[in-house]
């Protein structure tokens, strides 16, 4: 039964290209997918390790930065004397080592950043980010700073059947999109229900408990902060590939708080719930200009709405459903007797 | 293994000069115990006299001042938490201390954490043998609630539990980590007169299991009950060692206990 509905979901947000004729509505589900995974990758961290970074944004331009130059081939002095350079590579080649890297900033703010925790974390996960930014913003020969990488060069990839097919039109980066939001939701949930996963539930819940049956704090932050970054760094890989060209704005908070947004609205700690959150938000602005409502009043709706999925339901929308749900059952099952 | 000072074989854990010190203030001063293997061993005083101070220097929460604590010949001092649940050594906490958002069963199963083989890499890419484990792991967590009497509960949230069967949801986490020396604070307090009896019983079998208790407790009619000696804190030092029936009389214990006029009413 269960597996039924997960096998109707799947056709039905595969089928979606073959029959939606707007090419528009395509390319913001390609948006909102990668913020998607991006925010499923948040959620590790933020929901299920407990651990609120406030520069998740870092890892997906990581992603998004150390894949497009892969792709793009660089030349750049680090010392008067020394180039560091390296030939474009194709970008099937591009995209793992944007992954890579991203992963790589994720053990590096895991094996730094917890050392300090609480208050501490976010104000250095917020600095991380911006330092980050600040490195894509000047240093011009490497990034082009604000002049931005240009025509990068979309996805090729020999398919069976297909031969070598080059991602160019939306469809085409929609499937894409949804194969590695399809994934790293199979990562995570595989993550959560393991050893691995009840680790960072166990130090959400209670740190002290938790390493007094043996969970090891720094090297579970560690496992989750590299996990959690490497898959943000896949969604900024894809983005830069689908929208070919990434400049320092892909660091601004704003994203940050966005993918938060998505996690704590759709319900922190839950598996559905940066995919609900995430569909919200995503698609709720497109749908307010749909509506010709001015960008100013958008911005206020998209506040109040936030404010009130709050207020209501604390714990976000899936909590809340389930809680309802169960309610509903216990109800029936009463009335029966 | 190890070339440190090794106490005697049937020495479990061994305390030497131990002293915990928060800033000027002495909690624990030259402190010097011995654990015998298998053995339940108390530890007695009034409110204040470092009891706890004492579990958590042990067990890698609090930094000793100075001191040595070895246990099975190795060294335990610097060792973090999460290093001597390796060594076998779980504790329990003073304030209730359960993983309240979860489930009891889950709650178990956290505490099974260092009895599970997976890494990351296996976990990910969904190997067999993880699915395997994890239905071995959720069997041995039921087996361990059916043994400490809440397999009826499995389901319910570890908040949702009363406060006598939290308690005891606390050692059945500790027991899943499999422990050989078991660091017990307080466990009864809270409890009323049944479950602590219940509970008595419980320990027995936990014992039985070959499984070396030390006791912090406030209850005397437990710890006179339970343990095979008893070791009396006042003020951060040792007053008085010996077997439950031997500190009961000991005119210093009283004192602690019970003020100076009370001991001199006695004697």
């Amino acid at each position: 039964m269960k597996r039924a509905l997960t096998a109707a979901w799947l056709v039905f947000l595969f089928s979606i290209p073959l029959w939606m004729q707007s090419l528009y509505i395509i390319h913001v589900l390609v948006i909102t997918g990668i913020f998607i995974i991006a925010a499923m990758s948040l959620n590790l961290l933020l929901g299920y390790a407990g651990q609120l970074s406030l520069g998740h944004v870092a890892f997906f331009g990581i992603g998004a930065y150390a894949s497009s130059l892969v792709s793009l081939g660089f030349s750049v002095h680090v010392a008067p004397e020394i180039v560091v350079a390296l030939e474009p590579k194709p970008v099937w080649m591009a995209i793992p080592a944007g992954i890579l890297f991203a992963g790589l900033a994720g053990w590096f703010i895991g094996r730094v950043a917890f050392k300090v925790r609480g208050a501490y974390f976010v104000i250095v996960s917020i600095s991380f980010a911006e330092v980050v930014r600040l490195v894509a913003v000047n240093w011009v020969e490497l990034t082009q700073g604000p002049m931005a990488l240009n025509n990068i060069p979309p996805l090729t990839l020999w398919l069976p059947g297909a031969g070598e097919h080059t991602f160019w039109k939306k469809p085409e980066n929609y499937w894409l999109v949804l194969t590695v939001a399809v994934l790293s939701h199979i990562v995570v949930r595989r993550l959560v229900h393991s050893r691995a996963g009840r680790a960072m539930i166990a130090l959400r819940e209670n740190e002290p408990l938790a390493s007094s049956v043996g969970v090891d704090i720094t090297r579970c932050l560690v496992l989750t902060a590299v996990v959690s970054a490497a898959m943000a760094g896949a969604a900024g890989a894809l983005y830069a590939h689908y929208v070919r060209i990434v400049d320092p704005d892909v660091f601004l908070f704003i994203y940050t708080v966005t993918m938060v947004i998505m996690v704590v609205t759709g319900g922190k700690g839950t598996l559905a719930g940066p995919i609900v959150g995430g569909l919200i938000f995503g698609l709720l602005p497109e749908t307010l200009r749909a509506f010709e409502i001015a960008p100013e009043l958008q911005w206020i709706l998209y506040g109040v709405l936030m404010v009130l999925i709050l207020y209501f339901l604390p714990d976000g929308i899936v909590p809340a459903v389930r809680k309802w749900r169960e309610q509903v059952r216990a109800g029936v099952a009463a009335e029966g007797k | 293994m190890s070339s440190a000072p090794a106490p005697r074989p049937e020495i479990a854990l061994g305390v030497t000069g131990l002293a915990v010190h928060f800033g000027g203030l002495v909690a624990i001063e030259d402190v010097t115990l011995e654990v015998r293997e298998g053995e339940v061993l108390s530890l007695i005083g009034p409110n204040g006299a470092g009891k706890t101070t004492a579990f958590n220097a042990i067990t890698g929460y609090l930094p000793p001042a100075a001191g040595e604590i070895h246990y099975r010949g190795r060294r335990l001092n610097g060792l973090k938490p999460h290093q001597n649940a390796e060594l076998g050594i779980v504790r329990t906490f003073q304030k209730t201390s359960v993983f309240g958002g979860r489930t009891v069963l889950e709650n178990v199963l956290m505490g099974l954490h260092l009895r599970s083989r997976q890494r990351a890499l296996p976990i990910i890419f969904g190997l067999r043998w993880v699915a395997r484990e994890e239905r071995a792991l959720e069997l041995e967590a039921r087996r361990i609630l059916e043994f400490i009497g809440l397999a009826a509960r499995a389901d319910e949230l570890g908040s949702a539990l009363p406060y006598g069967e939290q308690r005891l949801l606390e050692i059945a986490i500790a027991l899943a980590a499999k422990p050989s020396l078991l660091l017990l604070d307080e466990p009864v307090s809270g409890m009323n007169p049944a479950e602590t009896a219940d509970f008595m019983k419980k320990l027995r079998e936990i014992r039985s299991l070959g499984i070396t208790v030390l006791l912090v407790e406030h209850d005397m009619r437990m710890v006179m009950g339970v343990s095979d000696r008893v070791v009396c804190l006042n003020q951060g030092r040792i007053i008085a060692d010996g077997t439950p029936a031997e500190i009961q009389r000991n005119p210093e214990v009283i004192r602690a206990y019970l003020g100076e006029r009370y001991a001199r009413a006695q004697g």
